[in-house]
């Protein structure tokens, strides 16, 4: 309910870093004139449709497309051999095919695709086509996928094993006087953003292509697009549209190649919109993980070792897999310092759905684990669980698991002891069960529980991670005006709003334009691993800090401590030397940055040592419940976050994003999982995978620490994921505080609680 | 076959639509009004919520059929052509707007709710909203706005 930012300086300019300025795309949202993907349209435009396999694992035997092309207003009907370029696509390892080619390896693979007149004729065309499987044995456990003589290959040319990352950290075999161990399972996840997968392909004049998408990544998408189609990068051209959230499940392509496929083949603009059920099967979800832990401890509760290991299921294709593994396992064992750690993480292909990216990509598993530890450990101990945590807290200068040494603040103690300091929460609006009925009071309990968590941010293990900002100053109608061009993805987390910001406080200008996102400038990288205020925001600060220099360059002698403020340059005193439109004349001035973070290095492939991640970022949760505990039914009452931004560049903002990714750390704890019987898909709609609603979600309490990081532009620390980590296990453990059930499984069901 | 309904106000004619096209298609794709979002289409997430007749619904669970001769006020029609109703104004002041898929659903929801029950409490503001999905809010925001548009004091400290 509250929120309150502590420590950093009030904002000095009007709508600039600090300041709460509100979204330039807030007004066409709250009309309905905002263009989403899947309202694009165009003069003489066709429907896309997929067919998708029923079954995780078949030959396919036979294909007919005849009957789907003979139903009228249909216009195309593509198959892999229609892919001109790589048949292939991937993040990090090209195995993914554009169309099935023989084999399907997971249920809902494209293998087909329809181009028609109407969506319920594509639909039709897609049912009507011929297809035979030879349905074979799906491989979906990955404990067996780990060992070659108890699974086939998913994929014939490699193992299963798609990485395996070991962190050795001092010395192996150390004993403890206090031993706690415990095995642990996390559901599959999805990201469930509310806008479909969907773009506009429009074929150009150029015998090239442009491309309207919701997207995370503009030029990851546009290269592998461009190598599907076997056109060269500049033929292929997207333009950002409207993005109904993201979260980790656009970062990978769905219809991208599809789309322009048809639109290419049939010379006319292809629309494609995935519906909810087509959206579950259209995207890669959260890794199921199975992880079991060894914590041991001196009597004072001191960690004296951590050993580890964590499964993760990729499922059919690579996807991000190799990194959340890495993450997995450098964030294995929370915000501590543990002198020695024996950890190993592994991905496995398995013919479930493909998983990758989702906020907190690798972190959040972990996390439920670990938390799930410390209160076992405090337990064990007789010791409150926030002073076993803060016993054990990670500080500045300490190292972490992989000998990198933490060099900014690491306020894990003080996170802990902000959210135990609010007081006690009171009444629930509702009792376990919501307006149901099921109690009135009888048998409900209340239970209170924390989690802590950590997260890298930018991407890590030295990959060249940049962003490139082009900003261009003029004058117009007799004021200078900014525009800034990237090709960042706005995904609405307020990046458009964030950029503007950033001019506003480096140039003085009000006047600041967003120019819409597209690849005719250089790369951002993704709008993921919290990075994009980082990363676009320090290359816009960048451009416009260059501008500024030629700027200022036009004042004769170029004194110290000059000023952008209000359209004009102040000296150090105050006095107005110059204002910006007369010194730029009819002149512009243009910057285009690249901006890259400092370097990260690869991990060791045998001791997982190196410094692999750009920086840290915290958040603590307090959760309490009430429980009904005869019918198994949880309320969540209240939740209490804080979290250490460095800098908070829009606090509203970053109070927006810690309530949502506070939201699906909640739904992973209490209700959301794609659940899985032989490889397919039991509940792929809203009726069945269940999100927290607004009956769900508690009133939460925010504080925003400010404590800036030397490294990064204005001290910023990445916002968006850490607040979806710590809240899993701050409300199993309230749960388990409430109950005193085990819990070792998210989401936790009724049953769970109950114990039938 | 042909469908008019009166559409924020106005006589609206689509042709050639098919029987199965739901009232959020005929809006969406062919009358030029995608401001109602298709979300789900299944019922389960409120972002296509429009009023008919003056009741609010899910537009994806009406039939096109169902709506002729019908009133249809959709969140392009909530305020006059440049203009925004006090609910649109709540969220954006409150930061209650982040990808925005869900807002027009939930724009018309709280409009609704608003003209029924002005000052509604927040478990009445919870159980109205029910039906809404937010990805991206945790939804303390959107209450945030509800509270503003409905002139009631939030809590201190809130913003
Ligand atoms: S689109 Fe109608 S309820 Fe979801
Ligand atoms: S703002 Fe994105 S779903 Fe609500």
């Amino acid at each position: 309910m509250s929120s309150t930012v502590h420590v950093g300086l009030a904002a000095t300019v009007t709508g600039g870093v600090g300041a709460s300025p509100g979204r330039p795309d807030g007004r066409l949202k709250v009309t309905g004139e905002f263009a989403f993907s899947s309202d694009l349209w165009a003069e003489d435009m066709l429907w896309g449709a997929t067919l998708r396999s029923p079954h995780p694992r078949a030959r396919i035997t036979s294909l007919d497309l005849g009957p789907a092309l003979r139903i009228p207003g249909v216009y195309a009907v593509l198959t892999h051999e229609d892919v001109p370029g790589r048949r292939l696509y991937g993040l990090e390892h090209v195995d993914q095919p554009v169309l099935a080619a023989g084999e399907v390896r997971y249920q809902g693979e494209p293998i087909v695709i329809v181009a028609a007149d109407h969506p319920e004729t594509a639909r039709r065309a897609v049912n009507a086509i011929g297809i035979g499987y030879d349905v074979l044995d799906p491989v979906t456990d990955p404990e067996a996928a780990l060992h070659e003589d108890r699974a086939p290959r998913v994929h014939a040319d490699r193992p299963n094993l798609l990485r395996h990352v070991p962190i050795r950290r001092g010395d192996p075999q150390a004993t403890a006087a206090v031993v706690v161990t415990g095995e642990y399972e996390v559901g599959m996840q999805d990201q469930a953003f509310l806008g479909p997968e969907s773009g506009l392909a429009v074929p150009a004049e150029d015998g090239g292509i442009d491309l309207y998408i919701a997207t995370q990544w503009l030029h990851v998408d546009q290269q592998q697009v461009a190598a599907c189609l076997g056109m060269a990068a500049d033929k292929v051209r997207l333009t950002l549209a409207g993005v109904g959230g993201a979260f980790g499940a656009r970062e990978d392509l769905s219809m991208q190649v599809h789309a322009c496929l048809l639109a290419l083949r049939t010379g006319r603009p292809v629309k494609m919109v995935y519906g909810r059920e087509e959206s579950f099967f259209g995207h890669v979800h959260r890794h199921p993980a199975r992880l079991r832990y060894e914590h041991g401890a001196d009597a004072d509760g001191r960690l004296v070792y951590v050993k580890a290991r964590i499964l993760l299921d990729g499922g059919a294709y690579a996807s991000s897999s190799g990194a959340v593994v890495a993450n997995a396992a450098t964030l294995g064992i929370g915000p501590y310092d543990v002198p020695n750690v024996v950890m190993d993480a592994y991905g496995l292909y398995t013919n479930n759905p493909p998983c990758g990216a989702m906020r907190g990509f690798g972190a959040v598993q972990a996390c439920f684990a670990y938390e799930s530890q410390m209160d076992k450990l405090a337990a064990a101990l007789g010791l409150d669980p926030v002073e076993v945590r803060v016993r054990n807290a990670l500080h500045t200068g300490d190292r972490m698991p992989t000998g990198q040494l933490v060099e900014g603040p690491a306020p894990v103690e003080e996170l802990l002891r902000l959210v135990q300091s609010k007081p006690p929460a009171g009444q629930a609006d509702f009792p376990p069960g919501g307006t149901a009925n099921t109690t009135r009071g009888e048998g409900v309990v209340r239970g209170v529980g924390y989690g802590i968590g950590i997260k890298n941010v930018c991407f890590s293990e030295g990959f060249d991670d940049y962003a490139t900002a082009r900003v261009r100053l003029e004058p117009v109608g007799g004021r200078p005006a900014v525009l800034v061009h990237t090709a960042a993805a706005e995904v609405g987390q307020g990046l458009v709003t964030v950029q503007a910001q950033i001019v506003r406080t480096e140039l003085g200008v009000d006047q600041v334009t967003i120019a819409p996102a597209d690849t005719a400038v250089g790369s951002a990288g993704s709008s993921s691993a919290s990075r994009q205020t980082y990363m676009t925001g320090g290359a816009v600060r960048a451009a416009c800090q260059a501008i500024r220099s030629r700027l200022l360059d036009r004042i004769g002698g170029r004194p110290d401590g000059l000023r952008l403020v209000d359209g004009q340059v102040l000296d150090e005193a105050g006095t107005v030397l110059a204002k910006i439109a007369e010194l730029l004349g009819d002149e512009a001035i243009e910057e285009t940055v690249q901006w890259r973070h400092r370097p990260t290095h690869p991990l060791d492939p045998e001791t997982g040592q190196g410094d692999a991640h750009v920086q840290y970022a915290f958040a603590a949760h307090r959760a309490t419940v009430d429980v009904d505990i005869e019918l198994g039914l949880v309320k969540v009452v209240e939740i209490v976050t804080a979290q250490d931004v460095g800098k908070a560049v829009n606090p509203a903002a970053v109070v927006g994003q810690i309530h949502g990714g506070t939201a699906q750390g909640l739904g992973l704890a209490l209700m959301e999982e794609i659940q899985l019987v032989d490889g397919k898909v039991r509940n792929p709609s809203f009726t069945d995978y269940l999100l927290p609603t607004i009956m769900d979600m508690p009133p939460m309490t925010v504080d925003v620490l400010e404590l800036a990081d030397p490294h990064s532009p204005y001290g910023l620390r990445g916002v968006g994921e850490p607040p979806t980590i710590s809240s899993t296990p701050a409300v199993v453990a309230a749960i388990r505080a409430a109950t005193g059930a085990a819990l070792t499984r998210v989401p936790v069901r009724p049953e769970h609680i109950v114990g039938v | 076959m042909r469908v008019t309904c009166t559409v924020n106000g106005t006589t609206r004619t689509a042709d050639d639509v098919w029987e199965g096209e739901s009232l959020l298609y005929v809006l969406r794709e062919r009358l030029g009004l995608p401001g109602s979002k298709n979300a789900c289409e299944q019922g389960e997430c409120g972002s296509c919520t429009v009023y008919l007749d003056g009741t609010a619904v899910c537009a994806c669970l009406v039939a096109a059929g169902q709506a002729a001769g019908r009133d249809v006020r959709t969140v392009e029609g909530l305020a006059p052509e440049g203009e925004l109703d006090p609910v649109q104004q709540a969220f954006l002041q409150t930061g209650a707007v982040q990808c925005g898929f869900c807002t027009p659903g939930l724009i018309v929801s709280v409009h609704d709710l608003l003209a029924r029950v002005p000052h509604p409490s927040d478990p009445e503001i919870r159980e109205a909203l029910a039906g809404n999905l937010c990805r991206c809010t945790g939804y303390e925001k959107i209450m945030d706005a509800v509270r503003l548009a409905a002139g009631s004091p939030t809590e201190a400290g809130t913003r």
